[in-house]
């Protein structure tokens, strides 16, 4: 339950900057105001739900030491997440999405339109989010979600996305990453280096597939296309005659025996892979990351088609008003502002401000990390597991070699439901 | 002042008939109005939309939904009664002392002491591929190579349902066949019946209503799961229950609420055909 907002004092004084100092005392005598805040603040309460890995509780026990507000999270799995933001908008104060689900929202009223001038970090922030490119200057792929389809608002009224920038953001980016095939070395005794290798008939009965549409359908769509067995305009984006060739196939591979498995959580990724039921699959970092402390090869290389990208983004909730808006800004601009990403980072995932993350790794984490570095020394997890030990080299390399090469984006197609309806006859084949 | 009779009986049942209208009628009504609308990215517009009907009565999907769904309730039940049947037969005629009955019994619950989610974890290190069965079977040399079939398939589905439902089928029917007189058993005893006659003849027509309420437990449970299917064939099979949950978890709601609503209608269906075997209340008052 969200408490209630007292209501906020008018002023013309920054209230947030004074949030910020933490010297709303030694101002006090001169603003008396001030004071009210000050002490209204101790009783406001941020919900933030999301991620498992954006809502960890030592997350919320940093942000209670160093705000003056109390952050409740909670971690919520995306369907629950996107129906409570549909039906109970108002149990919820800030939220991170992956990128697939924004468009679930758009001109709904249950999101809050973002002022640049109100994030701080925006001009630190990596251009993937402020302007579409890549560092060079270069426009990245924009087949499926890409994330400039997504970070604009035209204006206030957050009805409609801008593809250039305005003064309207959608949301504050988090993290994102840049995801290609698991593969087991020890069991297959060549490289792999396209995603056509997925559907390869060396591997038949050995291949898993992310169980949905957002991820296993783009994974497939890289590899239909590197096979040259169906063309798409926008694999990200299909028509229903892209959908119908695609699914067509796809039919005929898993007849075939083809895919060992199709997966849906983190666990069963890591399961079939450790296991050996496959030796090629879908796969997300940290699963990889998992894979190996156990003992087992598992890589992590890109595909010269290119990675499949996503990123989860982070947004105040459209009810938020006075004080309570005021704190849940300073809740994001708090989140991106290092301790948190540097944390986050640590699990394999990039922040969106690796300036501010920067100091709070050490130059042997961030040379792994982030720059694709050889580690010096143990690499340890947020929770001080040994990930990797000295010499290791992140799987392809540094951030701009692996984010530099996106093939395409998490998905969200205009055709969903014809894709979901097709899709069902693909698992009932 | 004095109720008559009717308004007691009335106002007795007054809470229970609030919470059902509110908690079951109202929704239902709700999700068959839904399957008539239109929808699109989470949304439910309020326009007539027949297409999901039209998809739920003509498609080849729903054929194909129910052939599978069928076929894993008739598999699972006729393995569970057989399973059910004997156990039970056991436990209740040839076991003599009634402690050791009940500690049989409850020792056929011990493996469901831990949760579902666990039990669908730990069938992978028994049957997949590099698994204890594999093993043994490459062990004994009757394979030259891991099968794949036990695990991720259709069978690796029927054995985690037999396994989960075989219980509810013993401990319904073992409750009726302890009803059975043992006077009956002995004078067709001392008639010269067979045990296989006596089975036939006195057993299995009394112990009627203990499975048809355990096969009520067992296709109600197969045709409502969709965990064991997506878990245990990693989300290979498609079944009626497993097309409602995908299509929710895509917050398409008018196409679940039609599959919904047609689901509901045969189970129901079922269950009334089901208890035609069983008359409830007259085994809850006994």
């Amino acid at each position: 339950m969200t408490p209630k907002t007292p209501k906020a004092e008018k002023t013309g004084l920054s209230r947030r900057s004074l949030l910020k100092t933490g010297a709303a005392a030694g101002v006090a005598s001169l603003f008396p105001a001030p004071m009210l805040w000050a002490q209204n603040i101790k009783d406001i309460k941020i919900v933030h739900a999301g991620q498992s890995y954006s809502t960890i509780p030592n997350i919320a026990e940093q942000a209670n030491k160093d705000l003056g507000f109390t952050v409740e999270m909670q971690t919520l799995d995306q369907t629950t997440q996107t129906n409570r933001m549909l039906t109970q908008a108002d149990t919820l104060d800030v939220v991170d999405l992956p990128n697939t689900s924004m468009k679930y929202f758009l001109g709904r009223d249950i999101l809050m339109p973002l002022a640049v001038k109100d994030y701080k970090w925006w001009d630190k922030t990596v251009p993937l989010f402020t302007a579409g490119t890549y560092p060079s200057g270069e426009a990245y792929s924009m087949q499926g979600y890409a994330p400039i389809k997504a970070q604009y608002y035209t204006s206030e009224k957050a009805d409609e996305y801008s593809l250039t920038p305005t003064e309207w953001l959608v949301g504050v980016p988090l993290y994102y990453n840049a995801d290609t095939i698991g593969i087991r070395p020890d069991l297959i005794d060549r490289p792999i280096t396209s995603w056509a290798d997925l559907l390869s008939s060396e591997f038949t009965g050995k291949v898993a597939l992310q169980d949905g549409v957002a991820i296993g359908v783009p994974d497939a769509a890289m590899a239909l296309e590197a096979m040259g067995e169906v063309t798409y305009v926008d694999k990200g984006n299909m028509t229903k005659a892209e959908i119908d060739a695609t699914i067509d196939k796809l039919i005929a591979y898993k007849k075939d025996g083809h895919f060992r498995s199709f997966w849906t959580t983190f666990e069963q990724s890591v399961q079939l892979m450790a296991s050996g039921e496959v030796v090629l699959e879908s796969m997300w970092a940290p699963a990889v990351t998992e894979v190996r402390t156990r003992g087992i090869e598992c890589k992590y290389n890109g595909m010269k088609e290119g990675y499949r990208g996503w990123y989860i983004m982070m947004m105040g909730m459209g009810h938020l008003t006075g004080l309570q808006r005021d704190c849940a800004i300073e809740y994001m601009n708090w989140y991106n502002s290092g301790w948190v990403g540097a944390f986050i980072s640590r699990q394999g995932f990039y922040n969106s401000v690796p300036d501010n993350v920067k100091p709070l790794m050490s130059e042997n984490e961030y040379g792994y990390w982030y720059e694709g570095k050889p580690a010096t020394a143990d690499i340890l997890n947020p929770f001080g597991k040994v990930m990797e030990t000295a010499g290791a080299v992140r799987d392809g390399g540094a951030l701009w070699d692996r984010m530099g090469n996106i093939g395409i984006w998490n998905s969200l197609m205009d055709e969903d439901r014809y894709l979901v309806r097709r899709w069902q006859d693909f698992i009932a084949a | 002042m004095k109720l008559s009779p009717k308004a007691v009986s009335l106002l007795q049942i007054a809470p229970m008939g609030i919470i059902f209208a509110a908690m079951v009628l109202v929704p239902l009504v709700i999700i068959f109005v839904v399957s008539f609308l239109d929808y699109d990215f989470a949304q439910v517009f309020p326009e007539i939309y027949l297409g999901s009907w039209k998809d739920v009565f003509t498609s080849q999907l729903t054929l194909n939904l129910y052939e599978t769904t069928f076929k894993f309730v008739a598999i699972v039940w006729v393995v569970t009664f057989t399973l059910g049947f004997s156990i039970a037969y056991f436990l209740v005629f040839h076991v003599r002392s009634m402690q050791v009955r009940l500690m049989l019994l409850a020792a056929i619950a011990i493996p469901f002491w831990t949760s579902g989610p666990i039990r669908a974890v730990a069938w992978v290190p028994l049957l997949g591929r590099e698994g204890l069965v594999n093993q043994a079977l490459l062990g004994l040399g009757i394979v030259t190579e891991p099968v794949s079939w036990l695990m991720y398939s259709e069978f690796a589905i029927l054995i985690a349902y037999i396994h989960l439902l075989t219980m509810p089928m013993v401990i319904t029917i073992s409750n009726s066949m302890m009803k059975v007189p043992r006077s009956i058993i002995q004078a067709a005893q001392d008639a010269g019946a067979s045990e296989f006659q006596i089975i036939r003849e006195i057993i299995l027509p009394l112990a009627r209503p203990g499975i048809a309420i355990g096969t009520i437990f067992v296709v109600t449970a197969v045709m409502g799961d969709f965990f064991i299917v997506k878990t245990m064939s990693g989300g290979q099979v498609n079944t009626a229950t497993m097309a409602i949950v995908t299509e929710l978890n895509a917050f398409q709601y008018p196409p679940a609420a039609a599959k919904s609503v047609l689901m509901l209608a045969i189970v129901l269906g079922l269950v009334a055909i089901l208890l035609r075997f069983a008359d409830i209340r007259k085994e809850l008052t006994k």
